[in-house]
Order: C-alpha cells, then sequence, then structure tokens
C-alpha cells in the first residue's frame, strides 16, 4: 500500500515492520516525530527517557535481553549518550539494536552542526544514510539484519530534510521476530580492561567483515551514464545532484558510508574524468576519497560549503557560479519575523521582568525560552547546551565572587531540561556552595518539541497514567534550602522571589509554576489552575493613552492602532494572562464581561 | 516535467493542513510527490514555509529560488519574502492579509503600506481577500483551503476528486465548510 510519509514517520514504520518491540528516546528537532509514531503501534513498548544517555542505554538493556530495540534523538543527543555507545559497539548485540540521529545541516532549530558521521567512525560502528522516506523504511529492516548477523549496533544517519521532507512508500506487514535468549556472558557484556581487550581485537574483525559487506551492499550502487562528470553522494545529497546534473553525469550513490566501500569508489573514481564528492557537513566520504589516491580530479570542500545544506542551488552555484535566474525586489521592505512567545506564554511575565534587572548574569538553557535572549526581553547571556544553565551559572557565580565584582547570577531552564541533566547540576551548585538563584520554569510539559510527556507530567509517551515527579521534591532533597513556588504570570510575585533569592548567600529555586498555553489540559491541570485560560481581556478606550508600555511586554495578540492612538487586544488571540494589564501604568485593560 | 509549488504564511494559518491535502490529492491522482517544511522555532508565530513538487519523477523535495511555478502567500510580507522563488514567469496568489510581526508590534520596524505596490512591480500577483472570504463562509480558519482552491485552479488540477481527500482528512462537523472554501478558492482567480 502506498503513502506519503515523512522519514521520521517512515523510521518508525521501517522499525514496526522489522518487529521491533522496544524503543527509547529523548525529544529534539528533527528526531521527536521518530518516537511519537513508534508509540502509536500496540506491539512496540515506546518510552520518553529523561534525557538520550539514559535512552541509549535503555534500548541497549532491551537488546541485551533479547528483544529489537531502537533509540533515536537529535543530533547533539548523541554527545549525551555517547559514553554508552562508544562501549556497546565493543560488546555487540543479543538481538538488533539501532540508534538514530538526526542532524541539523542549516541549524533550523540548533546550537551547533556536527556531523554526526564521525560517531560512527569513531565508535566503530556501521551505518546508513537514507535519502528518501522508503530508503528510512528499507535502511532500517536491512539495519536490523545486519545488527544481527554482524553482532553490531548499526546508526542511521537522518538529516531535517530526510527527517520532515515526505516521499511516497510501500508499507508492508510486520514480521514477527523470535525474541534472543540471555544468558550469563561476562565475556561479552561485563567490558572490565581484561574482557573489553578481547572485545577491542574482534571489534577491528567485525570492521573488517563490514568493509566486505560495504563493496557489494544494495545500498551502495553505481549508475553509470556520461563518464565526463561522476557524483558521489549520500544521503539526500544524491537527488539535490540529480536536480543538477540530471542524465549528465554518472552516479555512485552511497547509502552505507561507515566502514566505506574502498573498491567500489576507486573503480568507479577511475572510470571518471572528474569526480564531484557531494555530502552535507564534514568531508567525511571525501577525506576517505583522499586516502585511496584516484587517478581522477575530484572536488569536495575545495569548492563546497563545508556548512549548512546541500541543496541544488548551493551546487550549482560552487560548479559553476551560476543560479537559476530570479526577480530582483527592494529588500529593505522586508520586515523581520522572528519566533516569539505565544499570546498567554507563562515565561513572558517571568522574562519581561528578569530582564529589567541590572547587574545579572542569566545563564540560559535549551527551550522555547531561549527566545528570551532577543527583543523586547533580552533577557538571556548564555546558551550552550541542555542543562548548562545551572552548571555555567555556578561557575560565573564563583568567578564573579572571587573577582569581587558583586554581580549575580541568575539561571533559567525548563521542567523537561530539569530532569534532563539540570538535576546533576544543581547538585553541584548545592555541592560545591554555589548562591545562584535557579529559575525553574515549569510549564507542565516539555514544550519547544512539541509537548511530549515527561517525569513531571505524570503521563507516559503512551499516555498511561504513572507516578508524577515533583520538581519542589526533588529540589529539596537535593539540599536546596530556599525553594518558591510561584505564579509567573503574577509580576508581583515574580518581583518578590527575585529580590529574596537575590539577597541571598545560599543557592535557592524558583519554581514558576504554570502550564504552556498549547497543552492538552489533564484533569489534573484543570483542577491546579484557575479559570485556566479562560478569560479575554479588552482595552479601555478611555483610559488608554496610547503610551506603548504594554507593547514591550511583547505579546503577539496586542497591536497599536496609529490612527486612533489606542492599543488593541486581538480577541482571538487573547487569553486572559493578565500580563499587559499589570503593565499598564492607567488600568486601561480590564476583563471581558 | 517537474512542478514545483511554495505555500508560504506565518506559523498557525493552516499551511501544513492546505499542504498535505495538496499533496495527499496529487499522489492519488499517480503522480510522484515531494514535500518539505522545516518545523521547530517557526511554528511560535514566525515564517512558515511548505514546499511541495510532483510529476513522474521527483529528486529534490526542496525548491530552489528562481524555480516555483507558483506561490501562494497566506500573508502579504510573506509573498514578498518569497520573491526570490518565484520563476520568472510563475504566478503569485497573496492573501490580502496582514500579520504584524514582534518587532512590529514594540515599534522596532513599521509594517511597509506599499507592500503590494512592491510586488506589482515585478510580478502581476493575484490579490485573494481569503480570510475575509472565509469569515463570509462563516469561519475564518477556512482561508487556508480557499487558497488551496487557488493553487488547484491555477496548476488545472481539478480533475482530482478533492471531495473525497477532504473527506478523507478533516473531521466531519467540518467538511462541508471545506468543500465550500475550495469552491469560493477555485472561482477567485
Amino acid at each position: 500500500m502506498k503513502r506519503l510519509m515523512t522519514g521520521d514517520e517512515a523510521i518508525a514504520r521501517g522499525a514496526y515492520e522489522a518487529g521491533v518491540r522496544h524503543a527509547s528516546a529523548y525529544p529534539g528537532t528533527p528526531s521527536t516525530e521518530i518516537l511519537e509514531n513508534l508509540a502509536t503501534y500496540d506491539e512496540i513498548y515506546a518510552e520518553w527517557a529523561p534525557n538520550e544517555k539514559v535512552a541509549m542505554e535503555s534500548a541497549i538493556g532491551a537488546a541485551i535481553a533479547g528483544i529489537r530495540s531502537i533509540v533515536s534523538m537529535k543530533h547533539v543527543g548523541v554527545n549525551v549518550a555517547a559514553d554508552p555507545l562508544f562501549t556497546w559497539a565493543y560488546m555487540g548485540v543479543n538481538a538488533g539494536n539501532v540508534l538514530i540521529t538526526a542532524d541539523e545541516p542549516g541549524m533550523y532549530s540548533s546550537q551547533n552542526e556536527q556531523d554526526n558521521r564521525n560517531y560512527a567512525k569513531a565508535a566503530k560502528l556501521a551505518m546508513f544514510e537514507p535519502a528518501d522516506s522508503q530508503e528510512c523504511i528499507d535502511m532500517v529492516k536491512a539495519a536490523y539484519e545486519l545488527s544481527e548477523s554482524y553482532d553490531t549496533p548499526v546508526m542511521i544517519r537522518m538529516t531535517t530534510r530526510v527527517c520532515h521532507s515526505k516521499s511516497i512508500v510501500e508499507i508492508q506487514d510486520r514480521v514477527e521476530v523470535e525474541p534472543k535468549t540471555w544468558e550469563k556472558n561476562p565475556a561479552k557484556y561485563v567490558c572490565l580492561p581484561a574482557i573489553a581487550r578481547n572485545l577491542r581485537v574482534k571489534l577491528e574483525e567485525r570492521l573488517q567483515k563490514l568493509a566486505e559487506y560495504s563493496e557489494t551492499s544494495p545500498f551502495n550502487k553505481v549508475e553509470m551514464g556520461d563518464t565526463s562528470i561522476g557524483i558521489i553522494a549520500s544521503g539526500i545529497c544524491y537527488y539535490y545532484a540529480k536536480e543538477v546534473f540530471g542524465e549528465k553525469a554518472s552516479y555512485l550513490k552511497l547509502g552505507f558510508t561507515n566502514p566505506m566501500p574502498k573498491n567500489l569508489i576507486k573503480d568507479f573514481c577511475n572510470k571518471m574524468d572528474k569526480v564531484y564528492i557531494l555530502e552535507e557537513n564534514d568531508p567525511f566520504i571525501e577525506e576517505f576519497v583522499e586516502r585511496l589516491g584516484v587517478t581522477c580530479e575530484f572536488h569536495g570542500k575545495d569548492i563546497f560549503p563545508p556548512y549548512g545544506e546541500m541543496t541544488p542551488d548551493v551546487i550549482r552555484k560552487a560548479v559553476d557560479g551560476t543560479g537559476l535566474k530570479t526577480i530582483d525586489f527592494d529588500r529593505s521592505k522586508l520586515i523581520n519575523r522572528a519566533p516569539t512567545f505565544c499570546a498567554g506564554c507563562p515565561h513572558r511575565g517571568l522574562f519581561y521582568r528578569l530582564g529589567k534587572r541590572k547587574d545579572i548574569m542569566i545563564s540560559g538553557d535549551i527551550g522555547c525560552y531561549t527566545l528570551a535572549a532577543g527583543k523586547p526581553y533580552n533577557a538571556m547571556d548564555s546558551t550552550v547546551c541542555m542543562g548548562a544553565s545551572f552548571s555555567i551559572g555556578h561557575g560565573a557565580q564563583r568567578a564573579f565572587n572571587m573577582i569581587g565584582s558583586g554581580k549575580r547570577v541568575v539561571t533559567v531552564l525548563g521542567d523537561s531540561t530539569f530532569f534532563h541533566t539540570g538535576i546533576n547540576s544543581l547538585i553541584n551548585t548545592v555541592y560545591n556552595k554555589s548562591n545562584t538563584v535557579n529559575i525553574i520554569l515549569d510549564n507542565r510539559i516539555t514544550g519547544m518539541t512539541g509537548h511530549q510527556n515527561n517525569p513531571g507530567t505524570g503521563f507516559t509517551a503512551k499516555n498511561e497514567e504513572t507516578t508524577l515527579i515533583q520538581i519542589e521534591d526533588v529540589v529539596k532533597a537535593i539540599g536546596v534550602k530556599h525553594v518558591k513556588v510561584i505564579d509567573p504570570n503574577n509580576l508581583q510575585e515574580v518581583d518578590a522571589a527575585l529580590d529574596e533569592c537575590l539577597a541571598l548567600d545560599e543557592p535557592s529555586v524558583i519554581i514558576t509554576r504554570w502550564p504552556c498555553v498549547l497543552k492538552k489540559f489533564s484533569q489534573a491541570d484543570k483542577a491546579e489552575f484557575e479559570n485556566l485560560f479562560k478569560t479575554k481581556n479588552k482595552v479601555d478606550e478611555e483610559k488608554c493613552i496610547g503610551c506603548k508600555l504594554c507593547l514591550k511586554a511583547g505579546c503577539p495578540a496586542m497591536s497599536y492602532d496609529k490612527s486612533e492612538k489606542k492599543v488593541r487586544i486581538n480577541r482571538a488571540q487573547c487569553v486572559g494572562c493578565d500580563v499587559c494589564t499589570q503593565v499598564c501604568p492607567k488600568e486601561a485593560i480590564v476583563k471581558e464581561d | 516535467m517537474t512542478k514545483s509549488i511554495l505555500l508560504v504564511g506565518v506559523g498557525g494559518q493552516g499551511t501544513i493542513l492546505a499542504s498535505k491535502i495538496l499533496t495527499t490529492g496529487l499522489m492519488e491522482a499517480g503522480y510522484d510527490v515531494k514535500m518539505s517544511e522545516i518545523h521547530g522555532m517557526s511554528q511560535r508565530g514566525g515564517s512558515v514555509s511548505s514546499q511541495v513538487r510532483y510529476g513522474e519523477m521527483v529528486y529534490s523535495p526542496v525548491i530552489e529560488k528562481g524555480a516555483a511555478d507558483i506561490v501562494v502567500a497566506f500573508e502579504k510580507m510573506e509573498a514578498l519574502r518569497a520573491l526570490d522563488y518565484l520563476k520568472e514567469d510563475g504566478t503569485l496568489v497573496v492573501n490580502n492579509e496582514e500579520i504584524a510581526s514582534m518587532s512590529v508590534i514594540t515599534g522596532d520596524e513599521e509594517y511597509p503600506s506599499d507592500i503590494l505596490e512592491e510586488i506589482g512591480k515585478h510580478v502581476k500577483e493575484k490579490a485573494v481577500d481569503a480570510t475575509k472570504l472565509a469569515r463570509d463562509l462563516g469561519n475564518e480558519k477556512a482561508a487556508n483551503i480557499i487558497l488551496l482552491g487557488t493553487i488547484i485552479k491555477a496548476m488545472g488540477l481539478e480533475e482530482i476528486n478533492w471531495d473525497a481527500i477532504l473527506e478523507a482528512n478533516i473531521k466531519p462537523k467540518f467538511v462541508e465548510l471545506n468543500k465550500k472554501a475550495l469552491k469560493v478558492g477555485m472561482g477567485a482567480v
């Protein structure tokens, strides 16, 4: 049966068809929808882990115990999961195990552009690079066969365009796979130095065999055409190249790229006058080709950029400086349309007030709230990676205290980020006697990636009820003595909590507790939060003096009517959070009757 | 010959649903189809776009600058931003709707009053009051399907059974509204 699927849906479908029974992941664009789709299959146990390392280990455990498992994450998630990954590669699997890494050439929703193919090489994993959704299905299924026959974890490197582009696939039935038996086998599963030294030797033998597979893999294929130009391309770059060169070139499409097919590449290159190596980000294939000492002229990162997407326009420009003709227009008329906090976003009140504080450094984190770095809040001074706000803040506060600058550090992260790696950082802050003010934005869901449950929501990935882990209980158990839970929409509460905590010589935690405006509210949410986004505000035109102060709170539901010199509230967007009401100096914003 | 359709707008305007219906119809009509969207940060009031390509055999899911046969802009400023993508002889449909960005709300930038004039200097655009037409139908949110109707008309895709595709992809209580919206759109250009 034909379906239109994104690459993410197709990975989930492929895993389903391959008989996978265990899936673990931490959300992260562009990988999130993989687990969301896996969770829709009754035959698959699917979970959100608190972070990628835990997800990886959960999948390792299931594979050792004898069932096929999958783990998915965005590229930077593999940094978190790298510790178990490298040793897991030594051990080999029992039942098949596949890791999906979703890389982000172009950084649409990421803090860096690392090329995770380097992980496959460094950890010595087998690796596939799908080019479209059908290949996502085919490669996942092949990956499980390979994983079990070669006793290796397999990595599949996706990119944003593969994850989020739809193309037509043919779906098939699921094939159930008998669980493998688990037996005590410390020589395989206990990586003590003496055992690891043996496994290390075996690992090289396995790589040799995988290199042989690579030469004849159906996913590494030659399309012979005109031999004046040869294209070597992996992932979606193959289709970009076809768009540009069409029938005027020969192609070596590489879908299995670690280990690389040495002879196949050499033979191909030797038949061509000139070869272009098309790959996104690092010269991963190119450096391999370089070492082969091929005789033809070849080009890679000497003409193609090592960053961004290798889209057809980029290829055209690099190859002959041309591009398609475009319409020239007056660009000065373009206005910027950056993403912003939604109307009713519970982050607004906190950042509106926090951004007004002088002499503080705000150490931020990864989430919707990173948008506070921009106008009109200007309330974030650093963002590095998940969970880093607390620990970077701790280091900065130590330094400020040492220098005697008098500067205070306020750290900010979200609920899911707190469970991810924030907990470890907070332990450091308490243990090492810091005095940072640490804010946890508890909007009752993982917001940024589109509303995934987390340990603080009381529900699992499959929407089953589970133990709700209360953030304030965890914080207190870690040893924080000053813990305040506030309503971030109440600006007085925000100011009072900040005043109190900034005056302390000990670490403190402020939990801003109000649900994300886009959340589908649970019964518990409805019971806990009164009048949840049920009211509307309006401008009393008699009282509004058109001072525009309220607009500085940055709410997209508000606008200024130049002819009338009054502020307007878009009724369809307003959810009555009342931040603007408190900002107005004339009490001109009131509730609708 | 592969055809390229670009839908642009502001997060929340329904470009994704419109392109889902479009691509489903194209697939069922026997075309090879690819669609590309960028999710993530763009959902929060930022610019959004869906790129749809169809034909006998589609390679890239991405539309190059200067390659779109039709650009349908759900908002005026986004039409201007997308001009780069339009073929010189391509079709531009603009929803006559203005959505202020945050920089406009806070007063850092001003929304130009002459966007349509600037566009008109370079291409013969077809302005459609989709939001108003949808309001007349009783639901402003149907503007996306009205704009989908303009694509179907402009690309000559009327033969496809769109009513059946709407029935299969839209909540039952909104099907009739959207069938009407599609017809309004097809008549608007």
